[in-house]
C-alpha cells in the first residue's frame, strides 16, 4: 500500500521542474511544442468563430458570398463604368471579385489578428494558454471563409467561360495553396506586430483600419500590374502582396504577369515578418496584463 | 516524503501605476539607455515597501522579496486584506503576468480558476462551452469527452446542454462553468474566491470537489476573504501584508492571526471622560445569539455591560444608528421606555439589555455608536462599533423584488379596493 502511494507521487510528481518562470526568457525562446499540444484548443476557437458570428442573422454563412459580391459590384460600377480603368481585357466582374477575394483573406487575417491582446485581455487576464493559439486560429477562421468565397468565385469563373469570355485558367492555379499560406503568414506577422505594439500605445488601432485600406489601393486589385506608370511601379513591386495578388489572377483568369523573382521575394518577407512577429508577440505575451 | 512542487525564490512584482500611455514612451527611453549602458533600472526603486497610500513617484512593488515552498498534497489557503498581493502571487503562478525579478519553479501541470466560465461564449451551446472551456483550461478534446457526462452530471444542466448559454440563470451559468473546472485533473491547481458564488448547496458540493482533489494527493492553493471556507479547505496557511509573507504556519493560526490584524486596524473612535465606560457590548437576536444580520421587521437586542471608574449617580445611555454614508438614521434611549439607569458604586459593572423592535431601515449595512453620559456631559462614546446588515426577506413587506435603495425606512402598507 505505502509503496504504490510512494510511486504514484513520483509518478504524478517528475523529479525535474517542468516549468521555470523567470522575469525575463533569451528573445528565441519561442515554445512550439506547447503550442501543438493546445492544438484542440486553436480547433475549438476556429469552431466558436465559425459558429459565434453567424448565430442570430438571417441569411447566416451567406454574408461570405455577400460581402465580396457586393464590393464588386460596387468597383465595377465605379472603378470599372466611371473611371474607366482597364481591366486588361478581362470582364470587369471577375478582374474585380478575383482581386477582392484574395485580398479579403489577408486583410481580415491583419485586421482581426491585430486586435488579439486587446479583444482578449478578459481571457488572457484570468488563465494561461499558448497566446499564440488565438491569432492562429483567426487565420484559420478566415481560411473557411475564404474557402466558401473562393468556390462562389469559381462559380462566376465557370459562367463566363461557358458564356465564352476569354478567360483561362491555367496550371498556376497550383501555385494558390501556397499563395493562400503567403497571405496568411503576412496577415498573421503584420497582425501580431501590431497587436503586440497596441498593448501600449493604443494610436496603432485608428492607424491598422485605415492602412489596411490605403493599401489595397498600393496593391494592383483595381488595375492591372501592366498599367502602372514606370514611376510608381517600384512601391508596387515593393509591396509583398503584389506578386501574390497577381499570381492568383493569372492564375485564374490566364491574363498577367507571374515573375518567380518576386514571387521569392514575398515568400522571403513572409518569413522575416513572421520570426520577427512571433518573437516580439512572445516577448510581450509575458507581461502585456500590466500594461494593457 | 513531501516533494517541493512549487518553488518561489526572491519573487517580487512591480507595478507602474497611473495612466500608461502618455509620458511612458520617454520612460521606455530612459529604461532602455540605461540598459544599453549597463545601469541599473532607473524606474525601479528598491527597498519601498508596498504601502498602496503612501507610494513615492508612480512605481509600486506589489510583491515583495517572497520565499515560499508548497509541497505535494497541501491545500495552503492565501489570506490577506485587500491589496496584500494575494491576486497577485496567484497570477504570478498561472502565469498570466510574469515576475519582475526572482524564479518560480513548478512541477506538473498547473491549472488556475481565477474566474469561473473564462472564455465561455454565449453563444455557443452549454455542450460547446464545456469543451471550449475545458480546453482553455488546458484539457484535450480526449480528456473532456471521456468526462463530459461526468460534467453535465455535476453540473445539473443536463437538460439544457444544447442552449446556448446565455439563455441559462446566472446559477445554472455558475454551475456549468465551475463543473468544468472542477474535473479538471492537474497536479496543481489555483482557485481565487470562485466559491463566492452559488446558492449554499452548490458551495458545499463546491468545497467538497476540492477536498477530493487534496485527498488524492494533489496540491491546492485557495485565495479567500471566507476564512470559514479556508479553515474548512486548508492544511496550512499563508497571510500575506503589504505585498510580503507575514506568516506561514497551521491554518487555524493564520486565519486568527488574520482576524486579530483586522481587528487592530480598524481602531474604534472614542471619546468621553470614562468615569464609567463600555467593557463589552453585542448585538445579539432575541434569544441572545450573537447576531450581524437581521430581516426587515425583526426585533435585536443589544446587550452592553459597563464598568463604573467612579460611583456614578445618574446616567443616560443612548445607541445611534448610521448608514454606510455615515448618515443618521436612528436613535434610541432609554429615555423612550422611560427606564431608569440606577446610581453605579465605584467598580461595579452593570449590563444594560436594549430590545430595538421591528426595524424598518431600508436594507442595507449599519452601524450602531454606543453613548453613556448625562446633561453634563458624555462618559463614553464609541462611534461605529456593532455593524450589522437588514436583509429584507418576505416578513415585513412581501415585495418580490428588492427594496428601492433611494428610500431610508420601510413602511409598511395595506392596499385595498375603496
Amino acid at each position: 500500500m505505502n509503496t504504490t502511494t510512494i510511486e504514484n507521487q513520483q509518478n504524478t510528481y517528475p523529479d525535474e521542474w517542468t516549468m521555470i518562470m523567470r522575469p525575463k526568457r533569451s528573445l528565441l525562446d519561442v515554445n512550439l511544442r506547447e503550442l501543438w499540444q493546445y492544438r484542440d484548443l486553436i480547433t475549438l476557437f476556429v469552431r466558436r468563430d465559425f459558429v459565434s458570428k453567424y448565430k442570430q442573422t438571417i441569411l447566416g454563412p451567406l454574408w461570405f458570398i455577400i460581402q465580396p459580391l457586393l464590393t464588386t459590384i460596387m468597383f465595377t460600377i465605379i472603378f470599372g463604368n466611371i473611371a474607366g480603368i482597364s481591366t486588361g481585357g478581362i470582364p470587369k466582374v471577375l478582374f474585380y471579385m478575383s482581386g477582392i477575394v484574395g485580398w479579403t483573406y489577408f486583410s481580415t487575417c491583419l485586421n482581426d489578428t491585430s486586435q488579439t491582446f486587446i479583444k482578449n485581455a478578459s481571457i488572457f487576464g484570468k488563465v494561461y494558454f499558448p497566446r499564440l493559439a488565438l491569432p492562429i486560429s483567426v487565420v484559420i477562421s478566415n481560411l473557411v471563409s475564404f474557402l466558401i468565397q473562393f468556390i462562389f468565385l469559381c462559380c462566376f469563373l465557370v459562367y463566363f467561360m461557358i458564356q465564352g469570355s476569354d478567360v483561362a485558367p491555367n496550371l498556376l492555379v497550383l501555385w494558390i495553396p501556397v499563395l493562400v499560406v503567403i497571405m496568411a503568414g503576412l496577415g498573421l506577422g503584420f497582425g501580431i506586430i501590431i497587436s503586440s505594439m497596441t498593448t501600449k500605445y493604443r494610436d496603432l488601432t485608428h492607424l491598422v483600419t485605415f492602412g489596411v485600406t490605403l493599401w489595397m489601393y498600393a496593391t494592383p486589385i483595381i488595375y492591372p500590374l501592366s498599367e502602372i506608370p514606370e514611376k510608381f511601379k517600384i512601391l508596387v513591386i515593393a509591396n509583398p502582396m503584389t506578386p501574390v495578388i497577381e499570381t492568383f489572377k493569372t492564375a485564374l483568369l490566364g491574363v498577367g504577369e507571374i515573375n518567380y523573382l518576386q514571387l521569392l521575394y514575398s515568400v522571403g518577407f513572409m518569413i522575416v515578418l513572421l520570426a520577427v512577429g512571433i518573437v516580439i508577440f512572445n516577448k510581450v505575451e509575458k507581461t502585456f496584463m500590466d500594461t494593457v | 516524503m513531501p516533494h517541493v512542487v512549487i518553488k518561489l525564490e526572491e519573487v517580487s512584482k512591480q507595478y507602474r501605476l497611473g495612466s500608461v500611455g502618455t509620458g511612458t514612451l520617454s520612460h521606455d527611453l530612459n529604461r532602455f539607455l540605461a540598459k544599453v549602458m549597463g545601469k541599473e533600472d532607473p524606474t525601479a526603486k528598491v527597498g519601498v515597501a508596498n504601502r498602496l497610500d503612501t507610494v513615492d513617484g508612480s512605481y509600486v512593488w506589489a510583491l515583495r522579496d517572497i520565499n515560499m515552498e508548497i509541497c505535494d498534497g497541501e491545500v495552503l489557503g492565501i489570506v490577506g486584506k485587500n491589496g496584500a498581493g494575494k491576486s497577485t502571487m496567484l497570477k504570478l503562478l498561472s502565469r498570466v503576468t510574469a515576475p519582475t525579478t526572482g524564479n518560480i519553479k513548478v512541477k506538473g501541470r498547473i491549472a488556475s480558476l481565477l474566474e469561473v466560465g473564462t472564455g465561455f461564449h454565449p453563444e455557443l451551446s452549454g455542450r460547446e462551452n464545456i469543451y471550449l472551456n475545458g480546453a482553455i483550461l488546458g484539457m484535450t478534446k480526449k480528456e473532456i469527452s471521456s468526462k463530459f457526462d461526468e460534467i453535465v452530471d455535476f453540473s445539473g444542466v443536463r437538460k439544457y446542454v444544447d442552449t446556448p448559454v446565455k439563455r441559462y440563470s446566472s446559477g445554472m451559468y455558475v454551475r456549468l462553468a465551475f463543473a468544468v473546472a472542477a474535473h479538471l485533473e492537474p497536479e496543481i491547481l489555483i482557485v481565487d474566491e470562485v466559491l463566492a458564488v452559488g446558492d449554499a448547496e452548490f458551495q458545499k458540493k463546491a468545497i467538497g470537489k476540492m477536498q477530493d482533489v487534496s485527498r488524492s494527493g494533489r496540491t491546492v492553493l485557495f485565495v479567500s476573504h471566507n476564512l470559514t471556507a479556508v479553515e474548512q479547505l486548508c492544511t496550512k496557511g499563508v497571510l500575506m501584508q503589504n505585498g510580503m509573507l507575514k506568516m506561514e504556519g497551521k491554518v487555524h493560526d493564520i486565519t486568527s492571526a488574520y482576524k486579530q490584524m483586522s481587528v487592530d486596524e480598524n481602531e474604534l473612535k472614542r471619546s468621553g471622560t470614562r468615569l464609567i465606560e463600555f467593557s463589552e457590548y453585542r448585538m445579539t437576536d432575541t434569544d441572545g445569539r450573537t447576531i450581524d444580520e437581521v430581516f426587515l421587521g425583526d426585533d435585536f437586542k443589544v446587550i452592553a455591560t459597563s464598568k463604573a471608574n467612579e460611583p456614578i449617580d445618574f446616567c443616560d445611555m443612548t445607541l445611534d444608528i448610521r448608514n454606510d454614508s455615515n448618515e443618521f438614521i436612528g436613535h434610541v434611549t432609554n429615555a423612550d421606555d422611560r427606564f431608569e439607569i440606577k446610581k453605579v458604586a465605584k467598580g461595579d459593572k452593570m449590563t444594560v439589555e436594549v430590545t430595538v423592535r421591528n426595524i424598518c431601515f431600508s436594507p442595507a449595512t449599519y452601524y450602531i455608536s454606543l453613548w453613556l453620559g448625562n446633561s453634563y456631559g458624555t462618559f463614553d462614546y464609541i462611534e461605529n462599533c456593532i455593524r450589522f446588515t437588514i436583509k429584507q426577506g418576505d416578513r415585513f413587506i412581501q415585495r418580490p423584488y428588492p427594496f428601492d435603495k433611494r428610500a431610508k425606512t420601510v413602511l409598511q402598507s395595506t392596499w385595498n379596493y375603496k
